[in-house]
């Protein structure tokens, strides 16, 4: 028996990479709800390698490279690729990103404009990352919750973790040291005039953005990177810029829904990676930062081989 | 170089923002050797929430210089110093007043008032102005021991856009510390600053923006270093005439 605290991103794939191993494991969540205590429930869902190596080493690809394909396993990635625009005025930003990243093609306004309909005549110049993808993180969630259940792993809900367990994935609740938290905050809108099939990237020297599409006239924007360990709502600072960067891709979000706001904490080493630590006397699996549905199924896979005693290949 | 009585070696004062990762600016903080770090206490983390971060630099062995980055008022300023000297334990302070959020230009009226209050309380004032040198003039007033003229809009890395300005503060204020803050965009930028008799530079996007930021911070620290020697070397004036380099006594007879 496997004994696993918390039931977010990283309890749930760590989980699910031991259940189909064989093992017999179990979660204790003190939350009620799959998700319910999670900061994944406030990621964009980007799997994104090649963007995020703008800023990130060079591992969010080696390690990232097959998230969509572990994602499709059990829930739905939408393979449409990222979209990285600017407004004219920032151009350079655009070249800059161009030259720290790659898998791209650079695509001028006719081209975006067959990408994305919506964004005729907006843009002159972007980067297409066509091998991205993204999901939906609290359907991926519920979904990877569900998976792993029907391969037998007992789920405890609203049940706190014994002081010892074989593997700890508390995010920033675990006191590791080195371990900081990295405030980020998003809103939901709602916007049904807009239809926007892939997830865009705003380059913007004070406010850059992200906006992820969801089901039904819904978007997900954020981007805000807040070195505090604090998780009040949203600021009005943070609200305003990101805001006035989604009227920056498309006018219509003036009359967008502002359905939801929020602020998680992300959980990170000084390295921004994540990483597997022995700390008294639990196996942690932490640090996902911004990145954790792009890393946690390698990370899930590191840790299974290690409780499990297989060599890493 | 002395900066309100305690002495400083290295001429690059390094800003710990925008870096793609603590750790990452932990190795630039190393390789550009600075002893000063700014960091910036935005109202948010004012809290002492921010302090994960902090935890990593404590180690660093650099004095912390925090300033008051995005205030836009004297009360705000003089109330995020404030805070600043509590959660740091220092009375330096890098004050800026910022003027106008599109081009992050000071607010020198305000400046001069929030230094004014901030020197009465005992602060250290480091204040982030223009090249102007009436305004230099009120800030040293109001108690302020050393200026931060800019070179460029914070960030926007164009580098000394008025070089003239700052000679001309070099000669009008010849025992006041000059440190250019702000605008140094590449190395060629901070030796430019350093050519014109500034004490120091203080840097903080040109580096974190690198590709590979602990080379980008060794490499301004050689150039501050190269100019600051430049400018004590005592350099040539250019001259409208060629005049040739080699010695013409003792030329080889070739016929």
């Amino acid at each position: 028996m496997i004994t696993i605290a918390g039931a977010g991103l990283a309890g749930l794939a760590s989980a699910y990479e031991l259940a189909k191993r064989g093992a017999s494991v179990t979660l204790f969540e003190k939350a009620e709800q799959p998700g319910e205590g999670s900061v994944a429930r406030f990621a964009g869902g980007m799997l994104a390698p090649f963007c995020e190596r703008e800023s990130a080493e060079e591992e969010v690809i080696t390690l990232g490279g097959q998230a969509a394909d572990w994602w499709s396993q059990v829930t739905t990635v939408t393979r449409r690729g990222t979209l990285v625009v600017t407004p004219p005025r920032d151009q350079a930003e655009l070249t800059r990103f161009a030259r720290r990243t790659s898998h791209f093609a650079e695509v001028s306004g006719q081209a975006i404009a067959e990408l994305e309909p919506a964004l005729k005549g907006r843009f002159e110049r972007g980067l297409y990352f066509a091998e991205e993808a993204h999901l939906d993180p609290r359907r991926a969630l519920d979904d990877l919750a569900t998976a792993v259940q029907s391969l037998g792993v007992e789920i405890r809900f609203g049940t706190s973790a014994p002081p010892e367990v074989d593997l700890n994935c508390t995010a920033t609740a675990a006191s590791l040291p080195d371990l900081r938290a990295v405030r980020g905050e998003m809103a939901i809108l709602h916007c049904p005039e807009v239809q926007l099939s892939r997830v865009i990237r705003l380059l913007h020297p004070r406010m850059p953005l992200y906006l992820v599409p969801r089901a039904d006239g819904l978007f997900m924007i954020g981007g805000t990177m807040v070195e505090s360990n604090s998780d009040r709502s949203p600021t009005l600072r943070s609200l305003t810029e990101m805001m006035s960067a989604a009227f920056a891709i498309h006018p219509a979000f003036a009359e967008a829904s502002v359905v939801e706001i929020g602020a998680g904490l992300r959980p990170a080493f000084p390295d921004n990676l994540p990483r597997l630590v022995e700390h008294d006397g639990s196996l942690h699996l932490n640090g996902l930062y911004r990145h954790g549905f792009l890393l946690a199924p390698a990370l899930a896979q590191q840790a299974a081989h290690h409780l499990l005693k297989e060599t890493c290949t | 170089m002395q900066l309100y009585g305690t002495d400083i070696s290295s001429r690059l004062l390094l800003g710990t923002a925008q870096y793609p990762s603590p750790a990452v600016l932990r190795k630039a903080i190393e390789t550009s050797r600075a002893e000063i770090i700014t960091v910036s206490l935005r109202r948010e983390t004012a809290d002492g929430s921010g302090a994960g971060f902090w935890e990593l630099l404590k180690d660093s062995g650099c004095k912390v210089l925090p300033n008051t980055a995005g205030c836009h008022s004297v009360q705000e300023a003089v109330v995020t110093a404030q805070m600043a000297r509590e959660l740091f334990g220092t009375d330096w302070i890098k004050l800026e007043v910022i003027g106008n959020s599109d081009t992050l230009q000071p607010d020198v009226f305000g400046l001069v008032e929030a230094a004014r209050v901030l020197c009465a309380d005992g602060f250290k004032v480091f204040p982030y102005t223009t090249d102007d040198l009436v305004v230099g003039e009120k800030l040293l007033e109001a108690g302020c021991e050393l200026l931060m003229p800019w070179g460029a809009p914070i960030g926007s890395g164009q580098g000394l856009r008025n070089p003239d300005a700052l000679r001309a503060m070099r000669a009008h204020f010849p025992d006041v510390p000059l440190i250019v803050d702000a605008g140094i965009g590449r190395p060629s930028d901070a030796t430019h600053a350093m050519e014109l008799g500034m004490d120091a530079v203080l840097l903080n996007t040109a580096v974190a923006k690198a590709g590979d930021p602990a080379l980008m911070a060794k490499a301004m620290a050689q150039a501050i270093e190269a100019g600051c020697n430049g400018y004590i070397a005592d350099p040539m004036d250019p001259r409208d005439m060629a005049v040739p380099s080699t010695p013409t006594l003792g030329m080889a007879e070739l016929i």
